[in-house]
């Protein structure tokens, strides 16, 4: 059957498939984590508490409002983004001149603070979401979830467009000179901090977007982000920070890589991706797309 | 620890000198559980008021007992559960510590009530080394144990059809358990185990696993894990379309604020192990009916009920020995008289600290046999009280004399 | 990246070095408390408190004095407790062998860690530390001898050194007392020590230590393996007092408390994680009853702290007194 080599190609394509769906997630959060850090040189450690505020929202909006999985698609982001600005205009602006650790710090707190009111308000144990796409499509190889192709694609098609605002218009040439000398970039009378504002709302409004995703596919909980954020770390790591696409591709990449160990050894796939991050450290300490700074 | 065994022995004989001269007997229930983490909702407040129902419809002022019920958050860590723990029994004069879900904690606390010579009777843990390897002259393990639902879950869908397993695992101890006790189940009654997988804990993403479970044709798929995991297993296995292609869960450890927050439309054909179902018999209707009223309208776990009923066992133990202080005599005459009370029936105490009574199979409703929130179980099958725990002359429990 | 500007610019508040004399004195006067301290206080709470303590003034050598926030001291911290609860439950160690071979796990851990984690700084340390102890986590979680989620339960209280019956509290207090005040020692030499100074200038400015001629990241190697050995040595003597090791001590929020500590009672000084750890110490034991709020509370502790008082609690009642000092003496 499934044990060792002898897994037959169909087998093998599913479990690309579904390392694909994980990837996504991977990718569309560490694609957050680096917008956010590349303007802000803060590590958002709020990131996994934003991931699962999305996913809340999206419930809050269907329970209480009656509006249905489409709408909050569009609604949690721009709630949570809204949320993420306030948080940024009144306490880590304060932080941007000292110490990157004190963001890192300040964030951690907050994630502790959200994660524990919200399991203060809906306990632990996680509320369900309907499924907005149920039924499947059997490709031959495997049953496929229409609602995990709907992720897929999704987050490609969010991914992409982030890149191409970023490297190809001309709002991203501002954001990008921005980081790298922002007093020039308000001499030429570019405001920054709104600039800078709008940035982190944006990264978190992409945690809280894979949020929404992440909540027909897995239990509305107030611990699905503080796990994830962890695995996510390892993975911005890994693809370093230095480029908008290295962290989709690593996210994409490393899904695979973990889709498949949970196929030839399971016993490792909680650990996979910290293994490959020391082996990167050790081999390219600023990671596989990162420039050494 | 002997000398200041002695000196407790000591202080408490002084103390049931001067109660017995003047007051009612005093006893100090301490329920220690989770109130806010994962198992907040299958115990938490809820067994505190059930606790206390307990000593109401003892009716224990007119008895001559002098009740006190307290209740600590152990937010599920060993160290904070012994804490809490040690400062009840050494300063606050706590006698017995009710409910404590959590393995870890559960064996910690046993631990610390033995050293201490006071009474715990485990309502919320799973774990069979409470009267098995670990067991104590002063635990009692009331509700149930990873081995009656290995054993319940496993026999009574063997016998109804379910004979080709395949399970998911958590992959830590328990887990393996589970996995260990229940398979030696459905082969010892002729089915047949085709594979499992080991799945690390707090794995949000099942589909890798539910895929390699959905081709090795099992009937049965065994859950062997708990809490989130469970609840996301068996939220993707719909996804998956896994029950409507004819296979079947079973849950290993589920409770019934679970089936709750999955909702009906997701949950549908499980397979599970309970020891109390509410809506089974006209007095756990009225017991939950009240319990409804207190705790906003949920209906109580087989957690809670098992504090309930374990409460009431203690009580007339300490009525019949009149003090509450010497914890093995507590424990020792717990076992002695039979146990009777509305919510479990008839039983006994066994001399490994075991709780007796029948354990059930039920299946989860269809949403449209559902007459509304918390109607969720049907009855499959009753596992009778002499087979549905561990049989003594397995048990690694050094308080039961062999041959 | 602009960052190596910026992270070499504003390192943790550091220490105001006050008059020795009236440290010796207070340090005196401090121990003659805690010699008292268990005949009015409960002594477990007192044991967890020194526990904790040392575990947040170890953490504080790497960010107070190295400048390196980790993010993964737990691994150490319950590593150690693992390895101590397993020599001494399952190979029947005495405990001052048993806690000799936590802290050697935790040391040799520490190297292996530190090798892969100094190849970067700032927030990528940190990453990297919370990655790897998350890894640990996982294999405590799933390797046998630790039992899971069951944790190793009823470590026996053996003599130490086969005479010292420390099964009694008083006794066992007392025990930790002299682990706790030996390994706060260690720490005030080695901070006060050349080794300490290097590692101060690599904390301030790393790239011209280097240029002085000292290899940065072996100092940093060194650091990192002391300051793993000293949170094992806390995780083991944990141990001890509650007799268990569980999975508590080995997850990330564990990491995330010991840094609670150090900021709340001021990183870079000496005594800050020692009055860190007490304050939060106390707050979880009466707090114990609000359930999730103790997670608020904690985060909002978090927060204020990095917005309003940076230097901690002992980091501004020394820049207080320095304030009043200067103001005398001008």
């Amino acid at each position: 059957m499934f044990e060792l080599l002898g897994i037959p190609p169909q087998a093998l394509f599913g479990q690309l498939l579904l390392g694909l769906i994980n990837g996504a997630f991977y990718a569309m959060l560490s694609l957050g984590l680096a917008v956010i850090f590349g303007l802000l040189n803060v590590i958002n450690f709020t990131h996994g508490a934003q991931y699962m505020m999305g996913a809340f929202a999206a419930w809050m909006l269907l329970n209480y409002l009656g509006v249905p999985f489409w709408g909050a698609l569009v609604i949690a982001p721009v709630i949570v983004a809204i949320i993420g600005m306030v948080i940024e205009r009144t306490l880590l602006r304060r932080l941007y001149n000292l110490d990157h650790l004190y963001g890192l710090l300040l964030t951690f707190g907050l994630a502790l603070i959200f994660e524990g009111l919200f399991r203060r308000q809906y306990g632990s144990s996680g509320l369900p979401y309907n499924n907005p796409l149920p039924g499947g499509t059997n490709l031959g190889f495997m049953f496929l979830p229409n609602y995990r192709a709907f992720v897929v694609v999704a987050s490609l098609v969010v991914c992409f467009a982030t890149w191409f605002v970023i490297e190809r218009t001309k709002l991203g040439s501002y954001l990008r000179a921005a980081t790298e000398r922002p007093d020039l970039v308000q001499a030429f009378g570019i405001d920054v901090p709104r600039m800078i504002t709008l940035t982190y709302g944006f990264g978190v409004g992409l945690a809280a977007l894979a949020g929404v995703l992440a909540a027909p596919a897995y239990q509305v909980s107030p611990t699905m982000g503080s796990n994830l954020i962890i695995v996510v770390f390892a993975v911005v790591v890994i693809g370093g920070m230095g480029s908008i696409m290295g962290a989709i591709l690593t996210g994409f990449g490393l899904g695979v890589v973990e889709g498949l160990t949970k196929v030839f050894y399971p016993e490792a796939s909680s650990t996979v991706i910290f293994v490959i991050m020391a082996i990167v450290l050790m081999v390219k300490p600023a990671g596989l797309f990162g420039t050494a700074k | 620890m002997r000398f200041a065994a002695i000196l407790l022995a000591a202080t408490s004989l002084v103390g049931i000198g001067v109660a017995q001269a003047a007051d009612p007997v005093p006893v100090k229930i301490g329920v220690l559980n989770d109130q806010s983490g994962l198992y907040a909702d299958l115990g938490g407040p809820g067994s505190v008021w059930a606790a206390k129902k307990a000593v109401e419809d003892f009716g224990a002022a007119a008895k001559g007992l002098k009740v006190e019920v307290i209740a600590a958050d152990h937010q599920n860590k060993a160290d904070v559960g012994t804490s809490i723990a040690r400062k009840w029994y050494d300063t606050e004069g706590v006698d017995v510590i009710l409910d404590t879900p959590n393995s870890g904690v559960a064996l910690a606390v046993s631990g610390v009530t033995q050293e201490k010579n006071k009474v715990f009777i485990n309502s919320g843990a799973a774990t069979s080394d409470l009267t098995g390897k670990a067991c104590t002259p002063n635990t009692v393990h009331w509700t149930y144990d990873t081995w009656a639902l290995a054993n319940g879950t496993g026999k009574a869908i063997v016998k109804t059809g379910g004979d080709t397993w395949f399970f998911l695992t958590a992959d830590y101890a328990f887990g393996h358990a589970l996995e260990r006790d229940t398979s030696k189940v459905v082969v010892d009654n002729g089915g047949k185990v085709v594979g499992s997988v080991k799945v690390p804990l707090n794995n949000a993403d099942f589909s890798s696993f539910l895929l390699q479970a959905q081709s090795s044709k099992a009937k049965i798929i065994g859950l062997a894990n708990a809490g989130g995991d469970t609840i996301n297993s068996i939220k993707q296995a719909s996804e998956y379309g896994i029950v409507e292609g004819g296979q079947k869960l079973a849950g290993l450890l589920i409770f019934l604020t679970d089936v709750h927050s999955l909702g009906l439309k997701t949950a549908q054909g499980l397979n599970l192990t309970s020891a109390w179902y509410w809506d089974q018999t006209d007095a756990n209707r009225k017991f939950a009916d009240e319990f409804a009223k207190a705790n906003g309208g949920r209906r109580p776990t087989m957690v809670q009920a098992g504090v309930y009923s374990g409460v009431l066992h203690y009580l007339k133990a300490v009525e019949a020995l009149k003090s509450a202080k010497d914890g093995a005599a507590v424990v020792a005459e717990m076992k002695k008289i039979p146990t009777d009370d509305p919510l479990f029936g008839k039983g006994e105490v066994r001399a490994d600290g075991r709780h007796i009574h029948p354990m059930y199979l039920y299946e989860v409703k269809k949403p449209s046999e559902s007459k509304g929130p918390w109607d969720y179980y049907i009855l499959k099958a009753t596992i009778p009280a002499n087979e549905a725990f561990r049989p003594l002359s397995e048990s690694d429990c050094p308080l039961v004399k062999k041959g | 990246m602009s960052a190596s500007t910026s992270s070499s610019s504003r390192a943790p508040a550091g220490a105001a070095s006050g008059g020795s004399s009236v440290l010796t004195v207070m340090g005196l006067a401090a121990i003659a408390v805690l010699l008292v301290a268990p005949f009015g206080v409960y002594p477990v709470f007192l044991m967890k408190v020194m526990c904790f303590a040392l575990f947040a003034c170890a953490f504080n050598l790497m960010l107070g004095y190295t400048g390196l926030l980790s993010f993964g001291h737990a691994m150490f911290f319950g590593g150690s407790a693992y390895i101590t609860a397993h020599t001494i439950k399952v190979m029947g160690f005495s405990p001052e062998l048993g806690i000799l071979a936590g802290v050697a796990f935790a040391a040799a851990l520490g190297f292996v860690v530190g090798i892969i984690a100094i190849r970067r700084q700032g927030i990528y340390f940190a990453m990297v530390t919370l990655a790897l102890a998350q890894m640990f986590f996982f294999f405590c979680l799933q390797a046998p001898f630790t039992g899971g989620e069951d944790g190793l339960q009823s470590v026996p209280r053996r003599p130490l050194f086969g005479f010292i019956d420390i099964t009694n509290d008083v006794h066992l207090y007392y025990v930790v007392l002299a682990i706790f005040v030996i390994g706060f020692l260690v720490i005030y030499r080695t901070i006060h020590s050349p080794f300490g100074q290097v590692l101060k200038a690599i904390r301030e400015n790393e790239p011209r230590a280097i240029s002085l001629g000292y290899r940065a990241n072996q100092y940093k190697l060194l650091a990192f393996v002391l300051s793993a050995g000293l949170a094992g040595l806390a995780g083991s003597t944990k141990v001890l007092v509650f007799q268990l090791a569980s999975l508590t001590d080995v997850a990330w929020q564990m990491s995330g408390e010991v840094i609670l500590m150090t900021l709340v009672g001021g990183m870079g000084t000496i005594l800050g994680p020692v009055v860190g750890a007490a304050v939060i110490v106390t707050m979880q034991n009466y707090l114990a009853g609000l359930g999730e709020w103790v997670l608020v509370i904690q985060g909002v502790i978090f927060v204020a702290a990095v917005s309003l008082f940076r230097r901690g609690i002992v980091g501004e009642v020394l820049a207080i007194a320095k304030y009043y000092g200067s103001r005398k003496a001008g």
